[in-house]
């Protein structure tokens, strides 16, 4: 298991640094939905989000998009594997009563 | 998909938060009992695969993007109540690091994303496990064509909650999202199948709907009991 987890890991990794700079920038299949229908201008962000440490997937501070989508991917994939097994532990070390 | 705060009224906003709260709810539940020491590290990779799959947008038709969600690929795995967990940790990140999918519509994104996609894969599994043979195929080509009705259950339930919250009507939404959907559907069932063949054929002990298929011990069925199918128990 041990030895699964890290290779996996590591593949999500890669894929999320490498290979997210070269992914589609077109709108999505929702968001170019709301273009055409015309409630695109109704979203915002959230007070909290005006925060968010990488906003729209670009590391602060670096110049070049590539590098900051990028590190982007490093840091958030880390960051979902270490939500996820944090959130698991803890639910396992009180179980609850099914 | 993501749906950022503002396309929604609080109503929809609330009660589909809800709903994906007793999703996830359950999930949680699942993690802390039937979950295997041996198969909890899969839970937090198999989240960091679908953060890391989201961001690999892939062009369709027409200057439209789509990308992979992932709740299929996550109920073939695990079953969908962790699937719905594993989104919902997706989807926190996302929001509240990314500014990714709103806040106040966090709820309305683990539904449509997570939990529709997670009940209409592991209701296509059910099905299947009842009228097909259990064969390796079989299983690759359920979880296809789970994925994509994955995609399309979020898309119009998508699709629903907007119209609900009178931002846009049924009838121009509906057909707009499942259209554009069933080709970003197309996508999606490639990398599920794609993601469950390689782990097929390296670690198959993993892939909790093929383990319950093959009548192997809970312990190796992550979510779900011997001979159970992922809907069943407390569904």
């Amino acid at each position: 298991m041990r030895l699964v987890t890290v290779v996996a890991l590591a593949v999500a990794v890669a894929l999320a640094t490498a290979a997210s700079p070269f992914a589609s920038a077109s709108p999505d299949g929702l968001e170019k939905v709301a273009e055409e229908q015309a409630f695109i201008d109704r979203g915002r962000l959230a007070p909290i989000q005006e925060q968010a440490p990488v906003p729209d997937y670009a590391f602060p501070g670096v110049d070049d998009p590539r590098l900051a989508t990028g590190l982007a991917g490093f840091v958030g994939t880390l960051a979902v594997f270490a939500l996820g097994a944090g959130v698991v532990a803890v639910v396992r070390r009180r179980p609850r009563t099914a | 998909m993501h749906i950022p705060d503002g396309f929604l009224s609080p109503e929809v906003a609330a009660g589909t938060a809800v709903a994906a709260a007793g999703a996830v709810s359950i999930g949680l539940r699942r993690a802390g009992t039937q979950l295997d020491d041996r198969v909890v590290p899969l839970l937090g990779v198999t989240g960091a695969f679908v953060f890391a799959a989201q961001m690999l947008n892939f062009p369709v038709a027409g200057g439209t993007s789509g990308h992979f969600l992932g709740a299929a690929l996550a109920t073939v795995l695990l079953g969908p109540w962790l699937a719905c967990l594993v989104l919902a940790v997706v989807l926190v990140i996302q929001g509240f690091a990314f500014a990714d999918g709103g806040i106040s519509a966090l709820g309305a994104n683990v539904f449509c994303m997570g939990v529709c996609g997670a009940l209409a894969t592991g209701g296509a599994m059910t099905l299947a496990r009842r009228v097909l043979p259990r064969r390796r195929g079989v299983l690759l080509g359920v979880a296809g064509a789970g994925a994509w009705l994955a995609v399309m259950a979020g898309a119009a339930a998508t699709a629903g909650a907007l119209a609900l919250s009178g931002t846009v009507p049924l009838g121009t939404v509906l057909p707009a999202m499942l259209g554009v959907h069933a080709v970003i559907g197309i996508g999606e069932a490639v990398i599920t199948v794609a993601a469950v063949s390689a782990l097929m054929a390296t670690r198959p002990d993993l892939i909790g709907a093929w383990a319950v298929q093959q009548g192997q011990s809970p312990s190796r069925a992550p979510g779900m009991q011997r001979g159970q199918s992922p809907l069943h128990g407390r569904a």
